[in-house]
């Protein structure tokens, strides 16, 4: 290990700390898509109510800052918890599973963004498209599989590049509800190794690391997806 | 333990939470100023020929758009501690202080993107724009503050609307740091009452507002400035963005 990176023999719990970074990031990332698919879909639906479902969802998430969201998710959720178990009676403690609420919470906020990227790019795909392959006889599922998502998705790539980049610097939130990730060890270390700031900056390069080397891939991505594509 | 929505909780809570709410807009609107004076002229020298000149720029953007602005804050906040030559200086006592280093992190922070911003607007006014401009004699100082300046202006103006939104959104970090902003005010007052969904709901409905409100109110003021230009497709802002 470099030796910048040792910090008084607690540096590795800094790389640690990057790996469930990266976990949490991943993990956040597949529900986001997840959701960003089937909120596009409902905004982009003929039934009115599932209208109104995936655009109030991707109006209301993306206007409430991911902290309070964090918050409400963790700290609401363990009392609804300990309220529900405590109906069988007795006085029950419960400890919410960081990882997997600042999963749930990330995915959740970042799916309202995706759900607009994809919304966008749905609405690309030209209409004639569309209508050539009913003509053909395909069903809808036929159609969107065949025509619709593998178009939807190299247009979304600019998109969805960023959104990876954002949601990767944000997975730092999740160190508000003691989840052991980069932004939290380096808290946690700070005082032991008397060092904040080096401790800090060297959380801050790891940071760097992971969002260079993303933007190297999201570039070429960029690069494979508009192949083919002539630019106007 | 959980009760119904308790709205008289939230009615007790008002005054504390408008306290916060003051501190949550005074530094974005403070978060906002700093940055415009600092990314106006670093932005244009951004887009300078010389690598020397737009090399060190791109290197302080690159790590405050690479890096979460979480960590800039705790860089600031715990970190600056570390130098004896900090904490014996003279304004130690500004740079103790939560508010303050929210004000620092958050400017360096929001002066990163906006360089960004402003120095990809500049680089896409039109060249037949510029050209006539020299054609007519105008000074290079001239071109930038009659012709590049109103044209960029008009071609950043989107991004820099969801920037706004994303700093008020992002003031919420400043409760991490002993700040008594909304998101503080609500956290101290769970802390007492042992009630998150009302506080955090209330708070988050408030945000909500503010977010909407911003957006509205700057593309009013879009419309205004550009009505001349009516008919011409513009960026629609539906929605925050990602930045």
């Amino acid at each position: 290990m470099p030796s910048f990176l040792d910090l008084k023999g607690y540096g590795h719990l800094l790389i640690d700390g990057a790996m469930i970074t990266l976990s949490v990031g991943v993990a956040a990332m597949a529900v986001a898509l997840s959701l960003g698919i089937m909120g596009a879909l409902a905004r982009l639906s003929s039934h009115a109510a599932l209208r109104g479902l995936g655009t109030t969802y991707a109006t209301v998430i993306r206007g409430i800052p991911e902290l309070v969201l964090m918050l409400l998710v963790y700290y609401g959720g363990t009392v609804l918890l300990q309220w529900l178990l405590s109906l069988g009676g007795g006085d029950v403690r419960v400890d919410l599973n960081a990882f997997l609420a600042g999963t749930l919470v990330l995915g959740f906020v970042y799916g309202a963004y995706a759900t607009e990227i994809f919304r966008g790019a749905f609405l690309a795909i030209p209409k004639g498209q569309v209508e050539a392959a009913h003509a053909y006889g395909m069903t809808n599922g036929q159609v969107f599989f065949r025509i619709k998502l593998p178009q939807a998705w190299r247009l979304a790539i600019p998109g969805l590049g960023n959104l990876w980049l954002t949601l990767l610097k944000a997975t730092s939130i999740t160190s508000v509800i003691g989840l052991t990730e980069l932004a939290r060890q380096a808290d946690l270390i700070k005082a032991p190794t008397k060092m904040p700031f080096t401790v800090f900056f060297a959380a801050s390069l790891l940071y760097l690391a992971m969002t260079a080397i993303s933007d190297l891939v999201r570039i070429r991505a960029e690069r494979w997806a508009s192949s083919g594509f002539r630019r106007s | 333990m959980l009760g119904p929505f308790d709205l008289a909780l939230v009615w007790s809570s008002l005054p504390e939470l408008a306290s916060g709410l003051v501190v949550t807009l005074q530094l974005t609107l403070l978060t906002i100023l700093g940055g415009i004076v600092l990314s106006v002229p670093l932005g244009v020298l951004r887009t300078a020929p010389s690598k020397w000149v737009s090399g060190p720029i791109w290197a302080y953007t690159y790590f405050f758009r690479g890096t979460p602005m979480l960590i800039q804050l705790f860089l600031i906040y715990y970190g600056l501690a570390q130098f004896k030559a900090v904490r014996g200086s003279g304004l130690w006592f500004i740079l103790r202080e939560g508010y303050w280093c929210c004000l620092i992190a958050f400017t360096l922070n929001t002066a990163a993107y906006t360089i960004e911003i402003i120095a990809g607007a500049l680089r896409n006014v039109p060249l037949a724009d510029i050209e006539a401009a020299r054609a007519m004699g105008m000074s290079p100082f001239a071109i930038l503050r009659r012709i590049k300046f109103p044209i960029a202006l008009r071609i950043l103006f989107p991004a820099y609307t969801n920037e706004v939104v994303f700093i008020l959104q992002s003031t919420s970090l400043a409760s991490l740091v002993t700040v008594m902003d909304l998101t503080g005010v609500a956290r101290v007052i769970i802390a007492r009452t042992f009630s998150p969904y009302e506080l955090f709901i209330t708070i988050g409905l408030v945000y909500l507002a503010l977010t909407y409100l911003t957006l509205w109110g700057f593309r009013r003021v879009e419309a205004h400035l550009y009505r001349h230009l009516r008919g011409r497709p513009v960026a629609v802002v539906e929605g925050p963005a990602l930045r």
